[in-house]
């Protein structure tokens, strides 16, 4: 199916749509595991930070608020659908201008820097930045999935090379190490997004694949989803807690997205999402219709 | 602040602030300490906020909060010495804690760390009554915000004058704890 002209424009509002919204409403699967730690939590410290994320959340939703100030790097996760006919180029610059007009127009803080000058463009966009990723799926829609991925937790990505012979035991030690030694930095309770396998750039871009995955929602592969929950339940035993000042819950969840890798090679890499886990959603068909959710 | 006040407080103790805070970050410190520029302020007896904030320009050199909200403060943790030392700062607002070193400086020198809840800038926002002053604004946003405040907080003491840490209690106990997960797990 062929796109009209009057396509890219739309994509381009529903980008601007996409990043001043995510920062306003957060997950209602993120809104919901933040309840349900406050419910549980017991220390009064805990209670003190979870009652603050829950009225900034509200404050979003309410008050058309922005939750956090960190308007993050731009990443835009995009499936075309494979009956759609249109232009890549085209496509991709309307991103652009709707991360830029975003910006400008709400007006967001830019938060994209060159990592040599460290100049400020003021347009949250600059060289390779928005990342977009492009997928290919059966259908005829446009879906965008959109994350500004803020630096706190984005910080706290780390990646290694294990060899075969430290086996799965040595993922899941590497992932709980890091997960401890990053304690508070991240903002917790986080999403912990790990990628197993591939090369070292596709292994930490599984881990950050992982992080957009909704709560609850576990790895079709029996034995990973079983490392999930193991990894989960070890997780909320260290006792970090929410800012790291202790408490109860550490992970919203953990999740792990894979592929297969060299006979040489054992990649893991950890990705982090802080408590907030900022993501939102456009289903795109060639018509102009718009549908937005998370 | 004055050191009483800064010597006063202890770790998870909650606390609201009244008054001037400074939003300082990456940026303006690197300039401050790395290159040697004078900082446009007297920090003396002054909190600093880490933070870089969305605003909407309404004027020369004005401007109205969006939102404000605190970053990671590890990452500006080697200009602590400096700033309590040469600067008089009283106290530093962050989140995700500081060092050791910086609890040892804060005991010597009488200043305290407040936690600020990460990620909740919404809430933060609305306790600041305005933005007074800003300087060095070709860094945006990384100038040096004069906000002025009301009711800011309650944020939780991380680090005290005594030399208590309370992130850093929390991560040696996680990391003990972690020694008996991974026992439990059969990993060595």
């Amino acid at each position: 199916m062929q796109v009209a002209d009057t396509f890219y424009p739309l994509v381009e509002n529903t980008c601007r749509d996409l990043y001043i919204q995510s920062l306003k409403l957060i997950p209602d699967d993120i809104v919901a595991a933040i309840r349900k730690a406050a419910a549980r939590a017991t220390k009064e410290v805990e209670k003190r930070i979870l009652s603050h994320y829950i009225k900034s959340i509200e404050l979003g939703q309410t008050q058309d608020m922005m939750v956090c100030q960190d308007t993050g790097i731009p990443i835009y996760w995009v499936e075309i659908g494979g009956d759609l006919r249109l232009d890549g180029k085209r496509l991709t610059d309307a991103i652009i201008r709707g991360t830029e007009r975003a910006t400008r127009e709400h007006p967001l803080r830019s938060s994209i820097v060159s990592p040599i000058t460290r100049e400020n463009r003021q347009t949250s966009t600059g060289e390779r930045i928005p990342i977009i990723h492009y997928d290919f799926v059966p259908g005829d829609k446009l879906e965008i999935l959109f994350m500004p991925k803020g630096s706190g937790s984005e910080n706290m990505s780390f990646m290694k090379m294990l060899v075969p012979a430290d086996g799965v035991n040595g993922i899941k030690k590497f992932v709980l190490e890091q997960v401890v030694g990053a304690g508070a930095k991240p903002c917790p309770p986080t999403i912990v997004g790990i990628g197993i396998g591939g090369s070292s750039d596709l292994c930490m871009t599984l881990a950050k694949k992982a992080t957009t995955r909704p709560l609850g929602s576990r790895n079709p592969d029996p034995q990973i989803a079983a490392i999930e929950e193991e990894l989960f339940n070890a997780i909320n035993q260290t006792g970090i807690g929410p800012q790291g000042l202790g408490g109860d819950t550490t992970a919203l969840g953990v999740q792990i997205e894979s592929a297969w890798t060299h006979i040489t090679c054992n990649p893991v890499a950890v990705n982090m999402q802080c408590w907030r886990a900022e993501r939102r959603r456009a289903k795109i068909s060639a018509d102009g219709k718009v549908e937005l959710g998370f | 602040m004055t050191e009483a006040d800064a010597r006063q407080v202890s770790i998870g103790d909650s606390v609201y602030l009244d008054g001037i805070v400074f939003g300082v970050r990456d940026g303006n410190l690197i300039r401050v300490f790395d290159k040697g520029v004078k900082p446009p302020v007297d920090w003396r007896g002054a909190a600093l906020l880490h933070t870089a904030p969305n605003v909407k320009k309404t004027g020369p050199g004005k401007y109205e909060a969006i939102c404000v909200g605190t970053t990671t403060s590890m990452r500006m943790d080697r200009f602590t010495e400096a700033l309590l030392r040469d600067h008089g700062v009283r106290a530093i607002l962050g989140k995700g804690g500081m060092s050791q070193r910086t609890a040892e400086l804060m005991k010597q020198y009488g200043a305290c760390y407040l936690s600020v809840t990460g990620g909740a800038a919404a809430m933060e926002t609305l306790q600041i009554e305005e933005i007074e002053a800003v300087y060095w604004e070709d860094l945006m946003p990384e100038c040096i915000w004069q906000f002025r405040v009301k009711d800011f907080g309650p944020w939780t003491v991380g680090i005290d004058a005594k030399g208590g840490n309370l992130q850093q209690d929390v991560q040696v106990d996680a990391q003990k704890k972690l020694a008996t997960i991974l026992q439990g797990m059969g990993i060595k």
